[in-house]
C-alpha cells in the first residue's frame, strides 16, 4: 500500500507479528525435517535439540526396506503424464474456442467450463464400476485420465483468457504466407502462450501429486500405490519408529519443496491463478 | 491457366471442410475425456442412487427409497445430522479462525514491509505440501505421550495442559482445524493481498490526506473493495468443509473418532459406499444417494452465496 517503508515503533509491531508468524510456519517443518536425523532415544529423550550427528540410517532404512521410493516413482510418472497430456488436449480445446469462430463455439466453451462446476469425488462410485468395467483399477492408467479430465476445464479456462488476448496479425499473415493451420498453431500461436501453460500446469500439478482420495479407491495393489497413498501404509508398518516416519515425511515432501523454492513467484501465481482474476 | 466459378467454389468448399475437420480434431480429445470420465460419471451417480444394489450388482429400480433411508433411518439420520453439524463446525470455523488470520496477515503485508517477499514464500510454503504429510505429521506431534506439542508444555511446566488432544472428543475436531488452518492460511492471504494491491493508490493517499484513520481506511476503503476476493474465498472455504475428508481420516480414521466428534459427510458418504465396521457392507445406492444430497447441498449454496456476496461488491473503475 504505502510505497515508503513504514518508519517506527508500528513497523516495529508488524515485524514481530510476521517473525511471530514465520516460526509458526517454519517450526514444525524444521522439527520434522531434524527429527528424521534422530534415532527413536534421540526423539523421545531430547525431542527439541540438534541431532547428535547428520545420521541417515532412518533415510537407508526407508531406500532399502520400504516401497517408498516406488511410490516417488509412480507419483512422479502420474503427475508428469497427466500435467503433458493435459496440456496438449487443453492448449487444442482452448485454442479452438480462442481463435476461431464457428458455430457452436460457445456451446463447446460453456461445455468445458461446466466442468468446474463438478466435484467428481462424489461421482467416485460411477467411476469405480466404470474403470472397473474398463480395466483400469490397480492402473497408474486409471489415475491419470482422472486427473486429466477433472484439471481440463480450468486449463482451459485459463488458456483460454490467454489465447484470446494474442493479436490476429500474426496468424493473418501466417496464412497469407500459405503456412497450414497446424503450422500456425504450433510453431507461432503455442510458443506465445507458454507462461500461461506453466501457471496452468503448476495449478493442476501440485494437487495431482498430493491427491489421496482417488488412489485410496482405485489402487490396490502395493507397487501401484502413489507417494501420497503410499505414505498410510508406511504408517501402518512402521508406527513405532517415529524417526523412519518423520523421514519419510521429509523425503516426501522434499521434491514440491525444491520446486516450489526455486520456482517460488511461479508457483504461487500458478496455484492462486484460479481465484485472482 | 484460369479458373472457373465452380472451381473456385470446390476450392472454398474444400478449405471449410478441411476447416471443419481442423477444429473437430482440436476438439474431441479433450471433449471425449471429460465426456468419459467427469459427465457420464456425474449423470451416472444420478441414476445409480435410484436403484437397489448388492455389491457391484446393480438391482430394480427403487424410486427414492435410498434417500429416504438416509434421510429418515432413525439410525442413519442421526449420523447424518452429526456429521453435517461437525462440517457447519468446520466451516464456521475455518473461515473465523483461518481467513481471519488470513486478512489481518495480507493487510499486514500490505504496508510492504521489510521481507515482504521472503514472508511471502513461507506463509506459502505449507500450502504446497500434501495434506497427507500434514496430517501425519502432526499426528506424530500431537502423539499424548511422544509428541511435541505435550513434550514442550511440559518443558514450560504447563503440565496439565498435555492432554491426550486427538483423542478427546473436546478437543480433537478443534485440534484438527488448526492443523487445517496453519496448512491452508497462505492461500488466502496472498488471494486477499493481491486484492488489496489493485486497489487504486490514490483512494488510500487520499483518505490519508484527509485525516482517515487506518482503522477507518481498511473498513470503508480496502474491505469494500476486496468484496470479490472475499467472495471467492467463502465460496472454496464451502466447498472444501463440506468436502473434507483428507485430515479427519488421516488423523482419526474413517469413523469419525472419537465418540463421532470428527466424522464428516465426506467419512460417512465414503463408509456408505465403501463400506466399514459401523457401516456394513459396501452400499452403492445409498451412498450414490448421499453424494447426490450433497452435490446439491454444495451446488445451491454456492450459488446463492455468490449471489448474495456479489450484490454487495461494489465496482472499482
Amino acid at each position: 500500500m504505502q510505497t515508503k517503508r513504514n518508519a517506527g515503533y508500528e513497523a516495529w509491531l508488524v515485524q514481530i507479528f510476521l517473525i511471530a508468524t514465520t516460526i509458526v510456519v517454519l517450526y514444525p517443518i524444521i522439527m520434522m525435517a531434524m527429527s528424521g536425523f534422530k534415532t527413536n532415544a534421540e526423539i523421545f529423550g531430547n525431542p527439541f535439540a540438534l541431532p547428535k550427528s547428520l545420521n541417515f540410517d532412518n533415510y537407508l532404512v526407508i531406500w532399502n526396506t520400504t516401497d517408498v521410493p516406488r511410490f516417488l516413482l509412480n507419483s512422479t510418472i502420474v503427475t508428469l503424464a497427466s500435467v503433458a497430456i493435459l496440456l496438449v488436449t487443453g492448449t487444442m480445446a482452448a485454442y479452438a474456442i480462442s481463435r476461431y469462430r464457428f458455430r457452436g463455439s460457445i456451446m463447446v466453451s460453456l461445455f468445458f467450463l461446466a466442468g468446474l462446476m463438478l466435484p467428481l469425488r462424489l461421482a467416485i462410485i460411477p467411476l469405480f464400476i466404470q474403470l472397473k468395467f474398463m480395466g483400469l483399477i490397480d492402473n497408474l492408467l486409471g489415475l491419470i485420465f482422472i486427473y486429466i479430465a477433472m484439471s481440463l476445464p480450468s486449463t482451459v479456462f485459463i488458456l483460454t483468457g490467454f489465447l484470446r488476448a494474442l493479436p490476429s496479425e500474426l496468424e493473418d499473415s501466417a496464412r497469407v504466407d500459405g503456412a497450414s493451420e497446424f503450422r500456425i498453431m504450433v510453431e507461432i500461436m503455442v510458443p506465445l502462450i507458454t507462461p500461461a501453460m506453466v501457471i496452468a500446469g503448476i495449478y493442476n500439478a501440485v494437487p495431482i501429486w498430493n491427491d489421496f482420495f482417488f488412489p485410496l479407491i482405485f489402487i490396490q495393489t502395493p507397487e501401484m500405490k502413489t507417494l501420497a497413498q503410499g505414505l498410510t501404509s508406511f504408517f501402518g508398518e512402521y508406527s513405532v519408529n517415529f524417526g523412519v516416519l518423520y523421514a519419510g515425511l521429509t523425503l516426501a515432501a522434499l521434491p514440491v519443496v525444491i520446486v516450489f523454492i526455486v520456482q517460488s513467484k511461479r508457483f504461487i501465481a500458478g496455484m492462486t491463478a484460479g481465484a485472482i482474476k | 491457366m484460369s479458373m472457373t466459378n465452380a472451381d473456385y467454389e470446390k476450392a472454398k468448399r474444400n478449405r471449410t471442410l478441411k476447416l471443419k475437420l481442423w477444429l473437430l480434431f482440436l476438439i474431441l480429445p479433450p471433449a471425449a475425456i471429460l465426456i468419459v470420465f467427469v459427465f457420464v460419471p456425474m449423470g451416472s451417480a444420478v441414476w445409480y442412487s435410484v436403484f437397489d444394489w448388492d455389491g457391484l450388482v446393480r438391482k430394480e429400480f427403487i424410486g427414492l427409497a435410498n434417500f429416504q433411508d438416509i434421510l429418515f433411518n432413525p439410525l442413519k439420520n442421526k449420523v447424518l445430522f452429526n456429521a453435517f453439524m461437525n462440517n457447519v463446525k468446520v466451516f464456521v470455523s475455518l473461515m473465523l479462525v483461518q481467513n481471519g488470520i488470513a486478512l489481518v496477515i495480507a493487510l499486514l503485508l500490505a504496508r510492504n514491509p521489510k521481507g515482504y517477499r521472503f514472508y511471502q514464500v513461507v506463509f506459502f510454503l505449507p500450502v504446497i505440501l500434501s495434506t497427507v504429510i500434514i496430517g501425519f505429521q502432526w499426528k506424530l506431534f500431537l502423539n499424548p505421550v511422544f509428541g511435541l506439542v505435550n513434550k514442550f508444555l511440559h518443558n514450560i511446566g504447563l503440565h496439565d495442559w498435555a492432554l491426550p488432544w486427538l483423542g478427546l472428543p473436546e478437543t480433537a475436531l478443534n485440534s484438527m482445524l488448526l492443523v487445517n488452518s496453519w496448512h491452508w492460511f497462505g492461500f488466502p492471504t496472498l488471494v486477499f493481498l493481491a486484492a488489496i494491491h489493485r486497489i487504486p493508490k490514490d483512494f488510500i493517499e487520499a483518505a490519508r490526506l484527509d485525516g482517515a484513520s487506518e482503522w477507518r481506511i481498511a473498513r470503508e476503503i480496502i474491505w469494500p473493495l476486496m468484496a470479490p476476493a472475499i467472495t471467492i474465498i467463502t465460496v472454496l472455504t464451502f466447498i472444501g468443509s463440506f468436502n473434507w475428508f483428507e485430515i479427519p481420516y488421516i488423523m482419526n480414521g474413517l469413523e469419525g473418532s472419537p465418540a463421532g466428534s470428527t466424522d464428516m459427510l465426506g467419512l460417512m458418504f465414503y463408509r456408505t459406499a465403501f463400506g466399514s465396521v459401523s457401516a456394513g457392507g459396501s452400499n452403492f445406492g445409498s451412498g450414490s444417494a448421499l453424494a447426490v444430497l450433497m452435490f446439491i447441498f454444495i451446488f445451491v449454496f454456492s450459488i446463492i452465496a455468490t449471489k448474495y456476496l456479489t450484490s454487495r461488491e461494489v465496482e472499482m473503475n
